[in-house]
């Protein structure tokens, strides 16, 4: 498929190849820079430096985190943490009230090493789950917020998650604010839950539709990578669908449609540059603008 | 024939064979064997029993995936008269994974919509594996819609690995195409019961299976990944598939203990296959006996409570008492 190479040849910057470690077939993805470990910090032992995978340049840490974690160099964005990210985009994280935080993770299916493996991811990101929710204001308006973390089991969404987030619409259709969620996750449905998380696909679905009849906006913004049965609920139903640059945006993974179809992919498949082109998001916003772009839809809605 | 028996049930093929072709001798020749015959009879019925009642959740993904179970058309053949099937997504293309169309059920004309398999080669190519593409997902939106106009309830009958994983599928919003499904659905004013005949592969089922009432057949699965990537991703092993089907929690049961379905639909024993007519008539059974308890309903009462049915569904714990509202959450556990 020339025509797609073609296509995004001038959006490169974010498709640069870095074949990832342990998988042969890695150089043969789209672009596995787009599903590396969100682990950044670790990738310099001394944690002070930050190899870019996108031009492999060297980036000390405390200019990446100024520059909103973007490469200075090529543009390419970093994974953002959930806290991170509010404070990119609230006005002060001071007045965040975060919504659920009792809500706890159990083992529905007694599914081996999950609850191991939960509390690894605890202990590693200090988060209870992979989602954040709650209250705050950005450039002034009230709104509801959620931001899923793909470094919490690569954002996939279980039954917290599920619930956090119709509890999240929910609460903002009563207090009749917009809701902006933040997805990010590679997993999708979690595995571990089972046929339990495949429903939370609906319960989300439904709860964005309940609290579209509020008149209030959703705004869905989709970073690096949105997929599965994230991307096939609540992140695809936002009344405006934002992407960060050179996220992997799609329902089945690379890796799987490679196999299936036994092709190689075209170069820039499932990128949000992909997306929009096929006319599955509203616009691709680059992280410095993210804020303000959230802030002049949220004017265009004052009642 | 070789590639629809299991070496499980193997003993029992070769037996069952064994009486036909004595069957066939006796017809032939008019030499009297129903001694023999009835003896090797008792010894069928003996291994069928001990086989098929204690199948793994493995055997059981094998008897869903089997090539003679019944397809969607042919429960539509059997379940209903005047069938119409209706085509197209008035938008790309008609997907023949997936069909659908109006008829008669008990009485009842309804829409019934589902992703269809090939019963062989050719057939397999042209309907795409029954794998649908995101116009599949959208025809089978309309044909909703349609129901919802003209107050008809639907019945979708599910049997699909999953959503076609392609180049395409992907261009034209697979995701987006599953998610307004599931959102759409879940605010039809008409009755819905759906029914997993035979595999339900996580999001590429679920876009055709929000409804007041989800049956699932005796040996269907239902689950959010398949046993074999399960396999693939805890060991980087698909042959480990059975071990993934067991811990997954596919089956029927599990379904409905775990809250997510609302009644299992027994089979005849060994699989749908073996007695199609049988199968077919249980599932217009429990379908017609559930659509009739919906239908006295308002347009109003059947959303609230379609959408009571999975806000509930999930499983967690609140911190301050973890126990107790686990236990309240998911109570088959």
């Amino acid at each position: 498929m020339p025509v797609f190479r073609d296509l995004f040849r001038s959006k490169s910057r974010y498709a640069t190849v870095k074949p990832a470690q342990g998988e042969p077939d890695a150089s043969r993805t789209a672009s596995p820079e787009r599903v590396d470990p969100p682990a950044r910090h670790k990738e310099v032992p001394d944690g002070l430096w930050a190899k870019c995978p996108g031009c492999s340049g060297l980036l000390y840490q405390r200019e990446l985190a100024r520059n909103l974690q973007v490469c200075a160099r090529c543009g390419h964005h970093f994974h953002v943490g959930a806290v991170e990210r509010l404070t990119q985009l609230l006005d002060d994280l001071e007045t965040f009230e975060e919504w659920d935080t009792d809500l706890r993770t159990v083992n529905p299916l007694g599914f081996p090493g999950y609850e191991e493996k939960l509390a690894r991811m605890q202990a590693q990101t200090g988060l209870r789950e992979a989602v954040l929710t709650g209250l705050g204001r950005l450039d002034g308006h009230p709104l509801a917020v959620g931001v899923l973390d793909f470094s919490f089991f690569s954002g996939s969404m279980g039954s917290v998650v599920g619930e956090k987030l119709a509890r999240l619409f929910e609460r903002a259709a009563e207090r009749v604010v917009p809701v902006v969620v933040v997805s990010g996750g590679g997993g999708g449905a979690r595995m571990q839950e089972g046929i339990l998380s495949l429903m939370q696909m609906a319960k989300t679905s439904q709860a964005v539709e309940q609290f579209g009849r509020s008149g209030r906006p959703y705004i869905s913004v989709l970073t690096n990578p949105t997929m599965g049965g994230v991307y096939a609920s609540f992140a695809s139903l936002g009344d405006y669908i934002l992407a960060e640059p050179g996220a992997l945006i799609g329902f089945a993974g690379p890796r799987i449609v490679e196999r299936t179809i036994r092709q190689s992919l075209p170069s820039g498949f499932q990128t949000s540059e992909f997306a929009l082109k096929n006319g599955m998001v509203d616009m691709i916003v680059e992280r410095k603008d993210l804020r303000p772009t959230l802030a002049r839809i949220l004017r265009l809605h004052r009642a | 024939m070789v590639n629809s028996v299991f070496e499980w049930e193997r003993p029992l093929i070769e037996l069952e064979n064994r009486i036909k072709e004595l069957q066939a001798f006796t017809a032939d020749k008019g030499i009297d064997f129903s001694d023999e015959l009835a003896t090797l009879e008792r010894k069928a019925e003996r291994l069928r029993a001990e086989i098929f009642s204690s199948l793994s959740p493995w055997q059981r993904v094998q008897l869903a995936r089997h090539p003679r179970r019944p397809t969607t058309l042919d429960y539509i053949g059997m379940i209903c008269t005047d069938f119409v099937e209706l085509s197209g997504d008035r938008c790309v293309r008609d997907d023949e994974a997936m069909v659908g169309g109006i008829g008669m059920l008990d009485g009842i004309p309804v829409t019934i919509i589902g992703p269809q398999k090939g019963r062989d080669t050719k057939e397999n190519i042209r309907r795409n594996f029954g794998l649908p593409h995101p116009e599949g997902y959208r025809k089978a939106l309309r044909l909703m819609h349609q129901a919802e106009k003209f107050g008809r309830p639907i019945v979708s009958l599910i049997d699909v690995v999953g959503a076609f994983p392609g180049i395409e599928a992907e261009q034209r919003g697979q995701g987006v195409a599953i998610a307004e499904n599931i959102r759409q659905m879940s605010f039809l004013r008409v009755p819905i019961v759906c029914v997993i005949t035979g595999e339900g592969g996580s999001g590429g089922a679920l876009a055709i299976g929000v409804g007041d009432r989800v049956l699932m057949m005796e040996n269907a699965w239902y689950s959010v990944i398949s046993p074999e990537m399960c396999a693939e991703i805890l060991w980087k092993d698909t042959a480990r598939a059975p071990d993934a089907a067991a811990v997954l929690k596919i089956g029927a049961q599990d379904l409905l203990a775990l809250g997510v379905i609302d009644e299992v639909i027994p089979e005849p024993l060994g699989g749908a296959h073996r007695d199609r007519e049988l199968a077919a008539q249980r599932l217009k059974e429990a379908v017609v006996r559930h659509l009739r308890e919906l239908m006295p309903l308002s347009g109003d009462e059947l959303v609230s409570r379609r959408l009571e049915k999975y806000r509930r569904m999930g499983s967690l714990a609140q911190e301050t008492d973890e126990r107790l509202q686990a236990v309240a959450e998911h109570p088959h556990d």
